[in-house]
């Protein structure tokens, strides 16, 4: 039972397609029997996505974007949950202003972060390596990570880790099997989200990589600077697939309303 | 509390907090410096960065009716696109939230979706509906007889923002999405128990208390459309500059780092006050009734 | 003659019925309350009277008119909700002017009349304040001088103290009845409290499951229960398993070692309800031996176990000495003190 006029629904399905149109057109174009951009009226083909095969520098980006992602989002957790930790728990004087630096990266544009990283690894003669790019993308996503382990600890009952520490458990052990079990799905969900960021990243990520060091969006832009034709659409559209899988694996394990409401705080 | 206790949780938090306060003052804080040193440095075309102070960038900056025309045309594409994401996300949201259970999520899941897909890939569906004069976007308005003669859409203004707009969408809903929730359920039945119409109801009732959210909403995309890069680069082509993507071309195309540092600074620093004082003034607006 | 009148009025969202088979006549001024657990129907038979859902089945007629056909703003209805409800956005008096601004009220009179009704209500002075920065029983009066000030056919009252702290909704409570009765308005409250609903209501309509149990004042359906969820449901009771015993004459109502003379109409098997506090010792009646004894200030409450299982007695604390725990004892209680049902499970 919907309680929409008509009026609302012609809008709404106005507003659907058009949020829609540029992701399924691109994935549409993918499918293009022919030589040049198009839409595949002519019956549908996999020409594109087996042309990828012979471009190896996506496939590398690929798994260049995918170990980046993966390994700053863990490097990020495991600054983020002692921080988180100590935020939630604790009034202590500078407080605010900590929790403030350490959300700063969602407010300062990515440009920016790009030209201070370039300048600060040319200089540590890191410039276009692979660390330098872990240690940006390790700042970059440090606020997601820090807000939904920061949300789950929070909202943690305190009164269960006194339970536990009654019952003798201490330190280390304390955090092992109390804590870290009730905080987890925080944690998790955050190293998904900024999993994401990192593997979305372009702004910042096109200042700092080099060739061997590109990462799937920016070899991406670079292609689309140069020309624009099917290959980069089924190449859209593999990561357009990928990305869907992720969020239907997210939103089974995790409920995709709670990752979402985490993201969409950028620049608060 | 005892001493040691005491001690123990005046210490506590800074030794949780210590690393990753190190890792921002030392990977975060100093480049942010070196940039701003960095944009008070000389740079020649030949002899390079050149580590003195001077004020040469700011000053071209300043005098260069070039940069003026580039950062009012960021902010430009940026208030529009921020003006198109409220006139219909906004009711957009309130759309969704009227909506029953399952088309409900169905639907946000839709809208929302797109935050998580990549901004390249998004981009490149908009250059492709664009595509030039006879792109899909032209064929379908005149088939629909609401335009005689195509309009460009590629390396125009028009189609930044309307590219942008559509990136950005997803935060907009989101932030108005949330103030609804907030709403109390029986709000509306309330006004029209009181004999209000349906469309006093969201003149009187609805709209001043979304009104936190659109605005909260409209920071968010202004800011990120400000110092949006992928879309404008895709869309506007080289041409159409904007602040990142010509901070990105003195990088890595002239390499004048001074300067696309100075242009940087300026960006970073015309955001942070206009998100901090719009965050106040909101923040004083509602203070009375939204605590 | 009918004010507000419920004729057969039925609900059912898909395959399930809500509320079925509603008819009830509430007399101008009256105070009736919808009694009843979660889900019994209330709320919902309360909202097809503001309007907000249409009944399936059945009308509801106002002084004759029919209601369902006119639509909920213009049905000049007073509601109080559960949350308030109330206009974060708009100070008390704006809120309580919102409604008469809707009838196009001049400005003057609108100004007056929400000054009466914010007197009336005790809050006199808060003219400015904003909901938010107001307590709880504060938003409550402001939402009750909303829903009077554009004086409301019916008044409908949607569970609108359970937000409040027990001191405060005693408070609440006598207000609300005094005001009520001042201004006369035809109320219909909602509640899950059997003690708001009898310190409240002229009548009080107990429902279960989307039907009604029993119409009737406070004392009838407390001391004269229809049913075995009326009896449950309106505060402790026994229920003792008994007999009409037809081998002698006359006829007795025979429970345990408890004997009466059995009253007209039943036969067979039977339930007996007595109230906790029509129970005494004595020397004849059901055999019991009590089991704990609790001290509660001014009464003292025995749980027994008797010869038709388990008993709680409540007596008076009159200084008088009281049979201690492990005391055999006999339970008796005078025939118009009970209640007695055919019994369905035999």
């Amino acid at each position: 039972m919907s309680r929409n006029g008509p009026l609302a629904l012609i809008f709404h399905t106005v507003f659907v397609i058009v949020m829609v149109a540029p992701i399924l057109v691109v994935c549409l174009v993918a499918f293009t029997p022919e030589g040049y951009l198009s839409l595949p009226t002519n019956g549908f083909s996999l020409r594109w996505f087996r042309t990828i095969a012979n471009y190896p520098e996506f496939i590398h980006a690929f798994w260049v974007s995918l170990g980046l992602g993966a390994l700053s989002s863990l490097v990020a957790l495991l600054f983020a949950v002692p921080a988180a930790l100590a935020i939630a728990r604790y009034r202590f004087r500078g407080r605010d202003v900590l929790a403030a630096l350490f959300l700063s990266p969602l407010m300062i544009p990515h440009v920016v972060l790009g030209i201070a990283f370039l300048r600060f690894f040319t200089s540590a003669g890191l410039g276009g390596s692979f660390a330098a790019l872990i240690v940006a993308h390790v700042i970059i996503v440090f606020p997601f990570a820090l807000r939904l382990t920061l949300a789950a600890a929070t909202g943690m009952d305190r009164t269960v880790e006194m339970a536990a520490v009654s019952l003798g458990a201490g330190g280390w052990t304390l955090f092992r099997r109390v804590t870290l079990p009730l905080i987890l799905p925080g944690v998790i969900s955050g190293w998904a989200l900024a999993f994401i960021q990192s593997f979305d990243d372009l702004t910042m990520t096109v200042f700092l990589a080099a060739p061997g060091t590109e990462t799937l969006p920016v070899r991406m832009f670079l292609y689309i600077q140069d020309n624009i034709d099917p290959l980069v659409t089924s190449v859209s559209a593999c990561v357009i697939a990928i990305t869907m899988a992720a969020l239907i694996l997210l939103d089974r394990f995790y409920g995709l309303d709670r990752v979402l409401a985490g993201k969409g705080d950028t620049g608060r | 509390m005892s001493m040691a206790a005491e001690e123990r949780s005046l210490r506590a938090p800074w030794v949780l907090t210590a690393p990753a306060l190190m890792l921002f003052v030392g990977v975060l804080l100093i480049p942010l410096a070196m940039t701003v040193m960095l944009s008070f440095h000389d740079w020649g075309q030949y002899k390079g960065i050149e580590p003195v102070f001077i004020l040469k960038n700011w000053h071209e900056i300043a005098t260069d009716p070039y940069y003026a025309e580039m950062f009012w045309r960021t902010f430009r594409i940026a208030i529009l696109t921020t003006l198109l994401t409220a006139l219909l996300g906004a009711p957009e949201a309130y759309i969704l939230n009227r909506m029953s259970g399952r088309w409900k999520s169905f639907f946000l899941l839709v809208i929302l979706g797109p935050l998580l897909i990549s901004v390249v890939a998004r981009t490149l569906g908009w250059a492709l509906l664009f595509g030039g004069n006879n792109g899909l976007v032209n064929k379908l308005l005149m088939s629909l007889g609401l335009i005689g003669s195509p309009i460009p859409f590629m390396f125009t203004e028009t189609g930044v923002v309307i590219a942008l707009a559509h990136v950005m969408m997803p935060f907009m809903v989101l932030s108005v999405w949330a103030a609804l929730q907030r709403l109390d359920p029986q709000i509306e039945n309330a006004a029209m128990s009181l004999g209000a119409g349906p469309a006093t109801i969201i003149r009187r009732i609805i709209m001043p208390q979304i009104m936190p959210g659109v605005l909260s909403g409209a920071i968010i995309v202004f800011s990120l459309s400000a110092s949006a890069f992928a879309t404008p680069a895709i869309i506007g082509g080289r041409r159409l500059k904007v602040a990142a993507t010509l901070a990105y071309d003195e990088f890595l195309n002239t390499l004048n780092w001074p300067l696309g540092a100075a242009v940087a600074t300026l960006l970073l620093v015309a955001l942070v006050l206009i998100v901090v004082g719009s965050n106040a003034l909101i923040e004083r607006r509602y203070a009375e009734v939204f605590r | 003659m009918a004010y507000l009148e419920l004729d057969r009025v039925a609900k059912q969202f898909g395959t399930q019925t809500v509320v079925d088979d509603f008819s009830l006549s509430v007399g101008k001024g009256e105070f009736i309350s919808f009694l009843g657990p979660s889900g019994c129907g209330k709320t919902t038979t309360l909202q097809m009277i503001a309007g907000f859902l249409d009944p399936t089945r059945g009308a509801i007629r106002l002084e004759g008119k029919d209601l369902t056909a006119i639509h909920p703003a213009k049905r000049g209805l007073g509601i109080v909700f559960q949350s308030y409800a109330l206009f974060p956005h708009m100070t008390a008096a704006e809120n309580v002017a919102f409604g008469l601004e809707m009838r196009g009220v001049p400005r003057n009179e609108r100004a007056e009349r929400v000054r009466a009704a914010l007197a009336m209500v005790g809050l006199a002075g808060y003219e400015d304040r904003h909901p938010r920065r107001m307590s709880g029983g504060q938003q409550q009066r402001v939402a009750l001088a909303r829903a009077l000030v554009i004086k409301p056919s019916v008044l409908l009252l949607d569970e609108p103290l359970s937000n409040l702290d027990a001191k405060l909704r005693e408070e609440m409570q006598i207000e609300l009845r005094q005001i009520q009765r001042t201004v006369g308005t035809t109320t219909i409250l909602v509640t899950h409290d059997q003690n708001e609903a009898m310190s409240l209501s002229d009548r009080i309509v107990v429902m279960s499951q989307g039907k009604i149990e029993q119409i009737g004042t406070p004392q009838q359906t407390y001391e004269k229960p229809a049913s075995a969820f009326v009896s449950q449901f309106l505060g402790k009771t026994n229920d003792f398993a008994g007999t009409i015993d037809r081998t002698v004459a006359p006829t007795q109502l025979v429970a345990g070692s408890w004997r009466a003379p059995a009253p007209a109409g039943l036969g067979g098997p039977v339930t007996v309800s007595v109230r906790p506090e029509r129970i005494g010792f004595g020397d004849t009646g059901l055999g019991a031996k009590i089991i704990t004894r609790i001290f509660q200030g001014n009464h003292w409450l025995f749980q027994c176990d008797s010869e038709c299982g388990p008993a709680i007695v409540i007596r008076q604390n009159d200084g008088k000495a009281q049979p201690a725990e492990g005391d055999a004892v006999r339970l008796t209680w005078r025939a118009e003190d009970m209640s007695v049902r055919a019994r369905a499970d035999a």
